[in-house]
Parts: C-alpha cells; structure tokens; sequence
C-alpha cells in the first residue's frame, strides 16, 4: 500500500517537470543560448563590408577595448541617464500622489476606475507611434511652435529637437508619460497592502494627511519603491524606442539623446555582431548587478 | 486515476501546443527541401549561361523597392500579363516582385541575405533581377553577385544610344558593365517663377540661369532672396550638387577623405544659413515640403522630381498652377534613377536579358515611358525628340520644355569618383554637418562626429 502511494508520488513529480518542460525549453533557446552566443561573439572580430563577411576571427579582449578608448560609451551611458533621471523624477512624485489619492478611502474619488483606465493608456500606445506625434507636434511647423508664435509667446518657431535640453526633455517628457500610469498602479497596490488600521488610529491621533503620508504610507511603501526604481533604472538603461523615433536614429544634436541601445543598434547595420556583442555584455553587468540588488531586498523583507 | 488521465491530457495538449507552434515553422523548409532537390539539376544546367531557352525556370524573381518598376513592366513590356500586385505573367513564366520598403536599409538588408544565400537557394527563389540605386550600386556591382551584360549578350553597340554617366554608376573595378537603366536623371535647379520675378525681375530660363550661374552668382542671388522675405531652399537640396562635383572619392586606401568642394559646400551652406537665407530643414519632412506651396526660391532636382515630388495634383501647390521653371542651375549633378542588374546565377538568363534590353534601350518603349509615366529617360535620341516637339512641354513648368537643358546635363555629369561607400558617407555627412549648420557643435566636433559615424557602419575604414 505504502510502497503503492509511494510510486504515485514519483510520477506526480514526473508531471512536475513535464508542466515545466515548455518555460526551460523556451527559457534556453530564447533566453540563455543566445546570451551565451552573445558573449561567445564579443570575443571576436566578425562585421560585413557590403557584400563582404569579415571574421569571424578570434581578437580577444579587444572589442571591449575599442568600446572604452574611444569615450563613447561614457558618453551614450550619461545620456541614457540623464534622460532617464528626468523622466523619472517627475514619474515618481506624480505616481506617488496619484496613488495616495486613490488608495485613500476618506477622499471617496468618483469614478476612480476610469481615470486608473485614462492614466494607464498611454502605456498602451506603441512608443514608436507616440514618438511621431510628438515628431509632428513638435516640429518647426507642428502646431506647438504656431501656437506659441501666434499667441506671441516666441517670435520664431523653436526648434525643439535641434536643442540638446530640449530633445532631451522631449524624450523624458515621453518616457514619464508613458510610464506614470503603470507605477501609479503598482504604487497603488502597495498602499492598499498597508493595513488599513494604522490609518484608522493615525486618524484617531489626529495625524493630518501629509503626516499620514510621510510617517506611515512612505516608509512602508518602501519595498514597492526600490522595486519601482530598479525596475525603471533598468527599463532606462535599454531606452531606445523613443530617442530612436524621435531623432530618426541619429541621436542629434551631436549625440546628446544617443543612448547606449541605440548605439548597439548602430552596430547591427554592417552586422557588426563583435562589437554589438561587447556592449551587450557591458550592459548585461550593469543589468545584473542592479537585478541583484532587488533580488537581496526583497528576500531581506521575507 | 481520473486524475492522472486529466493530467496526462493536459500536458499532452501543452505540448502539443507547444510542437505545433514550432512545427509551422519547420514545416516550410521540410515542405520545399524535396522542390529544391528536385529542381537542383534544373539550377545546374542553367548556371552555364548558354544554355537554351528551354531549360530556364518557370519563375522570375524580382528584388525592388517600390512599385515603380512593376508599374513600368506592367504598362510596358510587351506580353506581361497582370496577376495580382506582386505577381504576373510573361509567357509561362511567372513574375515575381520581392518589395521590401527601403526605409532603414531594409531593402538591402533582404537583398544581401537573398544574394548571400543565392548559391543555396531553390530555383524558383533565387533572385534573378535585382534592382539598384546609385548611391549604393557598386556594393552589388563590384562583387560576383552581379552579372557582367556580356555575359548576358548584351553588347555594347546595345547601348551605345544611353548616356555614359549612368553606365559608369554600374561599372565594377575592372571596367565591366553590369547594370543597365532606363532612367537619365541629371538635375538642376527648379525655381519659383513669381519669387524670381519679383527679386530678379524675370522668370525666364536664360535670366534665372544667369543669375545662379556659378556659386557666388547664387549667393548673391540668395542674399536677395532673402531680403525679399523668401528662404532660397535647405541646405540638403543642394548637397548633391557639391557632392556630384569632387575631385576625389570619398574613401581613399581605407581612410575617409573629405574632399575640398564638400568642405565649401559646409562653408557656403553655413553662410547661407547663418543669413538665414536656407534653412536646415530634412529632405521630404514636412517643413521642408511646405516649400512646394510657395515660400522657397527653388528647389533641385531631376525629371522625376519635378514630375513626383511637386504635388501638381493638389490644389493650391504651385506646380498646380505652372509655376516653376527649371534651369541647369551653379553646376551640373545628377540625382537618383534605378539601374536593373541580373543576378548571378539566375534560371532565366534569356528572359532577363529581353527585359533589361526592352526596358532600356527599345526606342518605342522608351518614348513611350518618356510620355506616359514623364520618366527623363535614357536615351540621346529620344530626349533629342523630345526637346524638339510639343510633347515635351510641361504644364507645371509653366509650359516649358525641361528636354533640352536635362539632355545637355547629362552628358556633362562626371562619376569617375563613386565609391562604394557614398551611401553612408553621404548620409552621415549631411547628418553630422546639419548640426554645426545649426550652431549645436563646431565644425571639428560635427566632422568628428560624421568620422564615428562612418565607421560604425564600415569597422574597416579609419579617418
């Protein structure tokens, strides 16, 4: 009987891994192949020249030197920050006080339910198509410059994209509005975890809402936060759609929106996979070191 | 047990789900392995080119960009019938065009992998035409992939009525041709008749001309344009003019050169931008278009540019209303056409041949191009027809006859100094010059940047 139950035990465990079989075998063809193929490239010299295939011929070490002589990927990783910081910041303040209102039950907003729907839309658009309307918004005939020159705001039409802050802000200004409505709703999530009796007695103390909301919902939102702003950090890292669209690939002025994955892209037009490989695996360091500082936080909490 | 029953069931549809997906895949290679085999000795016997028409393939695959092309065959080639929008018929041989857009090298892309995978590649999908644009043209033409026109039994004596210039875009480095096109696109300078009326006080071919005869003319012109409230154009329609009139090529023994008239194309251009007399806009965006409805003295450009890129259908532009002329303009260029070339190892040498000699070098057919679709097109005699007779008048153009000034144009247009890295050079200059026009960097820090550039998309050059 026992040695019976026993066997039927084994073979649920066999429909374990059965039911695991499709996400590992999806996980090592998408996933872990082509990173080791990734950095297995990196260490070669292998591009084509028009028609010409170039290597693949075994250099080393020296793509990855290349890549840090010639300063650009200081460069390219400052941009991608930059944008990424001013895109953030706003993000973060907005999404926090978004979210504050909607988990508050004292405020009793109407229609929550559709402005979290109208919040989270612009994630919804494709970035490529967000960044042509803000290309034709913004262009020196777009309807922002002839409304700001007819209402006599600005004499002559301002070229955003042709400005370094500007373009950058324009680039940020996307990002955040894209993104506020997804950390608004995790946020969100966070707050409504909060047991809601340490409202209640703060209430009873007399706490005013900003009290309320820097002594209790910040600190114990804290967990949610640091997810949010890994998690954004390494969506920034690998910002690309938008600068991409926006300047036509160029990154202009002089490269000040390039970021780092569209300075990788530039290497797949002459299928530069040496070259292409070395960043990604400098960006895949980056990537996992910031992944592991999640991962030893929210197991900390646990 | 009925447990285990529903579990066995649920992980055989999982993975099934899971084959399936993976097997839709797989199942066109497997399904066409068998046609490849079969159809290798066919492959075989045709790669010697002399074979006889009887052996070559049953499908003719077409490698372009846009519909231009179809169009021409459809409406020109005697006996191509019209299946759908990618396909027809010529006798018992089915036409097939790969489009892929050219937006992003997209095209290239797709027709370097097709080329590099000729050899591999099933009868009926190995590329048999392909088309090319100058600017990149000797990427293809100077490498086996391309077939040299003797090899086709195309003579020279053929094509003795083109004009040289657009046979030596498609020449490779040991001389040999290997391309053809039924397009002659030497440019000039289209001007606003009433702009130029009202700063140079005639409209006329012959005055305007005068007055942007050479550079420091146009300059001078430029400067009045602007005190009249006009823009003259951006700086990139001029471009090509700078760029078709070098002394040397762009790359010399691996290393990037910056030729001298380049270099006065930044400092005139600068110039003309800093007086505000051009502007910085991009070739086709929207603020560079707007010019077609009447705020800019003159663009430049070929026969198909005043033909397809003025808007004359729309109401209101000013090539509706005929008001643009067109003359040779400071120095002769050329701009765009697309040259037919046949690939190597091709199923269907005989019926490529016919093509590219009807499509190119057939006086009939040509006028008849010339005509309908308004294509500048390459032939001595035909434009010489044309400058000559009312058919050539163009209404846009205020009922002037381009035919003449695009004829002599084209047989002063000099391309001994093409390379096959003017696409990317080209680009990026333009690119990189664009942001010292517009004050963000100095002019050592855009031709840095248009050095980086470069590289990244040819690792094997150096400045």
């Amino acid at each position: 009987m026992s040695s019976k139950k026993n066997g039927k035990v084994v073979s649920y465990n066999k429909w374990g891994y059965i039911f695991l079989a499709p996400f590992v075998i999806v996980y090592l063809v998408f996933q872990l192949i082509p990173l080791i193929s990734t950095i297995w490239n990196s260490f070669f010299e292998n591009y084509r020249s028009g028609l010409t295939q170039i290597g693949p011929r075994f250099i080393g070490l020296e793509n990855y030197i290349t890549l840090f002589k010639n300063g650009d990927l200081l460069t390219y990783a400052k941009n991608t920050m930059i944008m990424w910081v001013l895109g953030f910041v706003p993000q973060i303040i907005v999404s926090l006080v978004l979210g504050a209102w909607f988990s508050d039950t004292r405020l009793k907003l109407k229609c929550s339910s559709f402005f979290k729907t109208v919040i989270y839309l612009p994630n919804l658009i494709m970035a490529s198509a967000f960044a042509m309307l803000f290309f034709t918004l913004f262009a020196n005939t777009g309807p922002i410059n002839s409304i700001l020159v007819q209402t006599g705001i600005l004499k002559e039409a301002y070229s955003f994209l042709d400005h370094t802050g500007s373009a950058r802000f324009l680039v940020a200004f996307m990002n955040f509005l894209m993104w506020f409505g997804n950390t608004t709703i995790l946020l969100m999530a966070g707050m409504m975890g909060i047991d809601p009796s340490l409202f209640e007695a703060a209430e009873v103390d007399g706490a005013t809402s900003t009290q309320v909301f820097f002594k209790i919902t910040l600190p114990l939102l804290r967990p949610i936060l640091v997810y949010v702003l890994i998690t954004s950090l390494i969506g920034g890292l690998q910002m690309f759609d938008v600068p991409q669209i926006l300047t036509n690939g160029t990154g202009d002025p002089m490269r000040s929106t390039m970021t780092l994955i569209m300075y990788l892209n530039k290497h797949l037009y002459s299928k530069n996979y040496g070259m292409a490989g070395a960043l990604s695996v400098i960006l895949f360091i980056i990537t996992a070191i910031l992944s592991f500082i999640v991962f030893r936080i929210s197991t900390r909490k646990d | 047990m009925k447990k285990k029953v529903l579990c066995a069931l649920l992980s055989a549809t999982m993975v099934a789900g899971m084959m399936a997906g993976c097997g839709g895949s797989n199942e066109t290679p497997s399904s066409a392995a068998p046609a490849a085999s079969s159809q290798a000795p066919a492959a075989s016997s045709a790669e010697s080119q002399a074979a006889p028409a009887e052996a070559e393939g049953t499908v003719l695959n077409i490698a372009c960009w846009n519909e231009e092309f179809k169009s021409r065959l459809e409406d020109h080639y005697p006996g191509y019938e019209k299946i759908d929008g990618t396909t027809g018929k010529i006798g018992d041989v089915t036409v097939k065009f790969n489009i892929t857009p050219s937006d992003d090298n997209a095209y290239q892309n797709k027709l370097d992998t097709d080329l590099l995978n000729q050899a591999s590649a099933a009868a009926d999908d190995k590329i048999d035409l392909f088309l090319v644009e100058a600017d990149y043209a000797l990427k293809y033409v100077d490498t086996d992939y391309a077939m040299k026109l003797s090899d086709l039994g195309i003579s020279d004596a053929d094509l003795a009525d083109q004009y040289t210039y657009t046979q030596d875009i498609v020449k490779d480095s040991s001389g040999a041709l290997k391309g053809s096109s039924w397009q002659a696109c030497s440019a000039g300078l289209i001007y606003n008749r009433e702009i130029a009326k009202a700063v140079l006080g005639s409209d006329d071919p012959d005055a305007v001309q005068a007055a942007v005869a050479d550079w420091a003319k146009y300059t001078e012109t430029a400067a009045k344009v602007q005190a009249a409230g006009y823009k003259m154009c951006s700086v990139n329609d001029t471009y090509r003019v700078y760029s078709n009139n070098v002394s040397g090529k762009w790359v010399q023994d691996g290393k990037i050169v910056v030729d001298a008239n380049m270099k006065k194309w930044v400092d005139d251009s600068k110039a003309l931008v800093d007086s505000k007399a051009e502007t910085t806009d991009d070739l086709w965006g929207d603020d560079w278009a707007k010019g077609k409805d009447g705020n800019v003295f003159c663009y430049f450009g070929p026969a198909w540019f005043f033909n397809f890129c003025l808007d004359a259908d729309r109401e209101g532009s000013v090539a509706n209303a005929g008001g643009w002329g067109y003359c040779v303009g400071p120095q002769s260029f050329y701009w765009g056409g697309t040259w037919i070339c046949a690939a190597t190892g091709t199923d269907n040498a005989s019926l490529v041949k016919d093509i590219i000699l009807t499509m190119t070098t057939d006086k009939a057919v040509l006028k008849e191009i010339a005509t309908k679709d308004a294509d500048c097109v390459n032939s001595k005699s035909v434009l010489a027809d044309l400058a000559g007779s009312a058919d050539g008048n163009l209404a846009l153009l205020g009922g002037q006859n381009p035919y003449k000034q695009l004829a002599d144009g084209a047989e002063k247009v000099d391309l001994s100094n093409l390379s096959a890295y003017d696409q990317a050079c080209n680009e990026e200059f333009q690119n990189a010059m664009g942001n010292y026009f517009k004050g963000n960097g100095d002019y050592d820090a855009a031709l840095e940047q248009f050095y980086k550039a470069v590289i990244e998309k040819h690792p094997e050059l150096s400045k």
